[in-house]
């Protein structure tokens, strides 16, 4: 059962059900229900595609445009990463989502001893626009969208990205990247953080700026409740900090002299879907509505389209188990479910083998399967917000909202988002909720099938993805090559003007661009902000 | 008798940044009795290595989530034998295949427990097994 608890009498009847974000789920709901939590149909459903978007954000749902498909691809070398791409677009997944090895995220050249054993083991290797020209060469840069895994050097990477459109001969306007960028949910959850709080938010403020005017296609940051709940975060909380986080953002570019409708429309949002699918639903039509509220009510956003909440909502890896692994296939396919009745623009799923080691082809593409299944065979596309209505659903919609707006009302009281994180209060509350998700997971008090309950069966073997040396020996090379071939006048000229406009608290994407186009490397751009910038100090645990 | 508590650093070497699994056993190992010190993220096996003899833990614990286990198990392994320290009770957790367990002991690493162990059977094993400097 799961993630909701269950209390049952001695006749195995449930009696209650407590969702994880606090919600009890009644027997049975009627319009007495819809009464007491208030429910209006113009004020929080309204049609489809009209404020506050609760029932999606086009008038046709899926009719109109089918979901994006975009499984998290990439190892090895660029050119091992442009295989696999290019795999799965022959399979029909419609958008790219770019996994980097952990050197490239956390700043570092894969012949950086920082690096050692990680080169191409997670993600591919990139250190520079050299490999950025193999990893995306022969992909339709104007028809694909790529989704950048990437967070504190998501500025470099989004300038390495808008250079190898360029090289290739693609319109700036019209590539689309979407970074993931958000480096508030990295100091929760994931860790790829470098740089103090307030710099590499203003990082991110810089991507925003620039993008408005150079990459009006781009969407320069995917805020990610995702990872946060993956941390031990309850739904409510997921959403409720990935709002405020989004604040933040603003703020930072709203300082600078902007209006608020010239760049928030290029906000998207990356979500969990994992746990109990009503909940879920809730989750995500509540989501919608809030954030629009929010944008119209807090920043006076005019535009309806600039109000939308986009996202590619994930099935969550910590859902995944390690036994009885081919039930992850049937989870994923729930999941899946899940988004796209919540009305998902982008799904992506974990592979079945994810609790071993990173998607082997065919299981990577057993998930873009799956997905497929789910559009062209069962009927998700045939009207929008299919639950729309239902007594239960737009009850525990209403009841979500509350809760999220609880939730972000405790991080206001403790001095708002960028200060609860700093301090480590986000951190530590998520680390001690999944200590108790945990330990419920092992008294049995929540169910879940192959590990504490129906665990009978012989172990499966899984066949894995085989990581060897021999891809960072490769990397490791081209890099050495790179330095013997490149213009080092030019290099040295670009990262100096880089470190003069970073020090002069300039946007520093137009010297990122032209620092990449002279093949200065990741790791080399990535010193500069270490210098000016220092790191981050993570607070205590306990 | 000795009533000090048993001292575990959790460490996080490497570059990963997945620490859910290294807090919650921190917790674990905490509410079990024990002085628990958490190293945060993106360590060095040298700074690893500094951490616990400057801190005198009884075991160290390392977590690994990008499958760079048997790499960084054996650079800290080396640096334990290095700096005389190889006495302390090293073990590994994290995203690890059952293939590579073998490989770990071999190593050097007392307790091999991949995602999803019980508490219990992490506790009792460094209960039963540590030799307290």
């Amino acid at each position: 059962m799961g993630v909701a608890k269950y209390t049952k009498d001695e006749k195995d009847r449930i009696t209650d059900v407590t969702l994880q974000s606090g919600i009890h789920v009644k027997a049975c709901y009627g319009p007495a229900d819809l009464e007491s939590v208030g429910f209006s149909y113009e004020k929080d459903l309204a049609e489809p595609g009209q404020y506050p978007f609760t029932r999606g954000i086009h008038a046709e749902g899926f009719r109109s445009r089918a979901w994006t498909t975009r499984q998290y691809t990439g190892f090895g070398t660029p050119e091992e990463s442009n295989e696999r791409f290019k795999l799965m677009i022959s399979h029909g997944q419609t958008g790219l989502n770019v996994a980097f090895d952990l050197p490239t995220q956390m700043g570092y050249d894969s012949d950086d001893p920082m690096a050692e054993g990680e080169v191409g083991r997670v993600g591919m290797a990139i250190d520079s626009l050299r490999d950025f020209e193999i990893a995306f060469k022969g992909i339709n840069l104007e028809k694909i969208g790529s989704g950048l895994t990437i967070n504190a050097v998501a500025s470099i990477m989004l300038a390495m990205y808008q250079a190898v459109a360029e090289k290739y001969g693609f319109d700036p306007k019209k590539i689309s990247a979407t970074p993931q960028n958000d480096i508030l949910k990295e100091m929760i959850g994931r860790g790829s953080w470098i740089f103090p709080v307030e710099p590499a938010v203003n990082l991110i403020g810089d991507t925003i700026e620039y993008s408005m005017n150079v990459l009006p296609r781009t969407n320069p940051v995917s805020i990610c409740g995702y990872h946060i709940r993956e941390s031990g975060a309850t739904p409510a909380q997921e959403i409720g900090y990935a709002i405020l986080i989004a604040n933040a953002y603003i703020d930072n570019v709203l300082k600078r002299g902007y209006d608020v409708d010239d760049f928030v429309g290029r906000f998207s949002f990356n979500l969990n879907v994992f746990g109990n699918i009503w909940e879920q639903v809730a989750k995500f039509r509540a989501a919608r509505k809030l954030w629009a509220r929010n944008l119209k009510e807090k920043y006076g956003v005019k535009k309806d389209s600039n109000m939308y909440l986009r996202g590619l909502f994930g099935g969550g890896g910590y859902g995944l188990t390690k036994a009885q692994p081919e039930n992850n296939i049937m989870r994923g396919a729930y999941y899946a479910l899940s988004a796209a009745l919540a009305g998902a623009q982008t799904i992506a799923l974990c592979s079945y083998d994810e609790a071993y080691t990173i998607p082997t082809p065919h299981s990577a593409i057993i998930s873009l399967r799956t997905l497929q299944l789910l559009m062209d065979e069962i009927g998700l596309r045939d009207t929008v917000d299919p639950l729309a209505g239902s007594y239960f659903i737009e009850t525990i919609t209403k009841e979500m909202e509350a809760k999220i707006e609880e939730e972000m009302g405790k991080i206001e009281k403790v001095g708002g988002i960028v200060q609860a994180v700093a301090t480590g209060y986000v951190q530590r509350l998520v680390s001690q909720q999944a200590y108790e998700y945990e330990k419920g997971l092992q008294s049995g008090e929540l169910k879940k099938v192959g590990l504490n309950i129906y665990t009978e069966g012989e172990p499966m073997e899984v066949e894995l993805h085989e990581y060897t040396g021999e891809s960072a020996e490769k990397q490791i090379e081209a890099l050495k090559q790179l330095r013997r071939e490149r213009n080092d006048r030019e290099v040295t000229r670009t990262l100096k003007e880089l470190e003069t406009a970073t020090r002069a608290g300039k946007n520093v994407m137009p010297c990122l661009v032209e620092a990449c186009k002279a093949y200065a490397t990741v790791g080399e751009m990535a010193r500069v902000f270490r210098d000016v910038f220092g790191e981050f100090e993570e607070p205590g645990l306990f | 008798m000795d009533t000090r508590p048993i001292k575990v650093l959790v460490a996080k070497p490497g570059l990963d940044g997945h620490d859910r699994g290294a807090k919650v056993v921190a917790h674990a190992l905490k509410e079990a009795g024990m002085e628990v010190i958490y190293t945060g993220l993106h360590r060095t096996v040298d700074q690893i290595i500094r951490i616990a003899i400057q801190e005198d833990v009884d075991v160290i614990g390392l977590s690994i989530m990008s499958g760079a286990h048997i790499p960084i198990t054996e650079r800290l392994m080396k640096k334990a034998r290095e700096e005389g320290i190889d006495d302390k009770m090293v073990v590994v957790g994290g995203v690890i295949p059952g293939r590579d367990i073998p490989k770990l002991r071999e190593l050097g690493a007392r307790g091999v427990f991949p995602g999803g162990t019980p508490f219990s059977e992490i506790t009792s094993f460094i209960n039963e097994n540590v030799k307290k400097s």
